[in-house]
């Protein structure tokens, strides 16, 4: 990988439209019945606007920014050999249907280790230009003796 | 509803279990947009040097913190949340899936009120989450 990287920040990505169908299939894939994933009613009874994501779905949208970047040639990074070893979400507020979320994906650190790279990527997300979640994925790229 | 006010470190939160399938596995593929094949294909990930099909370590950090939502009901409550991807949790093409059990302890009651939990996953007697933490604002 391209270590004068560190620091690049890549163009903010098109809006992800969050949705109750959207929602719901993450719910549903994950394997949690929680009613605030699904029932706005339920939702609202806990004081919220409509229905809720759970926390970690914001790597749908996280993810596919992150992706663009993987495969800039300035960055030289082996996509192949990616494996994502660490996740971190910190949230400012519940991501909730009708959120437009934008990511802009930041080269936060790359570091050798033997024959591997270690990327961290940290991912802002925000809605109407206000803060929602911010991410940080490390990815591991395995160099060509392991 | 939950007491709070009881509290204490080392507090174990009820465990959950959950069984991973690979028709699971293609629908959290659809849901995430993680289309990778080694979550899906066989052939793809045998050919990787991976034993089987593997889940996405996404879909365990997932299920895992449903440990801590269930508990708090509400999930918004939980204000950050970090893993650490260890071991792969194998699928087989089979209809039971397999087994993986996720539990939480009460690590730490801060000052400002939020609660750390740490989080456990294990798949055949292995963790396969490390470092797995949430910080939980309570309802007041």
């Amino acid at each position: 990988m391209n270590h004068d990287m560190i620091g690049h920040a890549y163009p903010a990505s098109q809006p992800y439209l969050v949705t109750p169908e959207n929602i719901a299939a993450f719910a549903d894939a994950i394997g949690d019945s929680n009613p605030i994933y699904r029932d706005a009613d339920y939702a609202k009874s806990l004081g919220h606007a409509s229905v809720c994501a759970p926390p970690t779905f914001p790597i749908v949208a996280t993810m596919s920014a992150m992706e663009k970047s993987f495969h800039d040639p300035a960055l030289n990074m082996d996509y192949s050999r990616i494996v994502h070893s660490d996740q971190r979400f910190e949230y400012v507020r519940p991501i909730r249907v009708g959120d437009k979320l934008v990511v802009t994906t930041v080269i936060e650190e790359i570091k050798a280790l033997g024959s591997n790279d270690i990327a961290l990527f940290r991912t802002e997300v925000t809605s109407d230009d206000q803060p929602v979640v911010t991410g940080w994925s490390k990815l591991v790229v395995r160099g060509d003796d392991s | 509803m939950t007491d709070f006010s009881a509290l204490a470190v080392g507090d174990e939160l009820p465990t959950i279990e959950k069984y991973f399938t690979r028709k699971q596995l293609v629908a959290y593929a659809h849901a995430s947009g993680d289309m990778n094949p080694i979550h899906q294909d066989e052939a793809v990930a045998k050919s990787v040097g991976l034993p089987d099909v593997i889940a996405h370590g996404m879909l365990t950090m997932g299920a895992a913190i449903q440990v801590v939502t269930d508990w708090v009901k509400d999930p918004t409550a939980v204000i950050d949340y970090s893993v650490r991807m260890t071991r792969p949790v194998v699928v087989p093409n089979t209809a039971e899936g397999v087994l993986v059990t996720f539990g939480g302890k009460i690590a730490a009651i801060n000052e400002d009120g939020t609660i750390r939990v740490d989080l456990s996953a294990v798949f055949a007697e292995q963790t396969v989450l490390g470092q797995a933490r949430a910080l939980v604002r309570l309802p007041q």
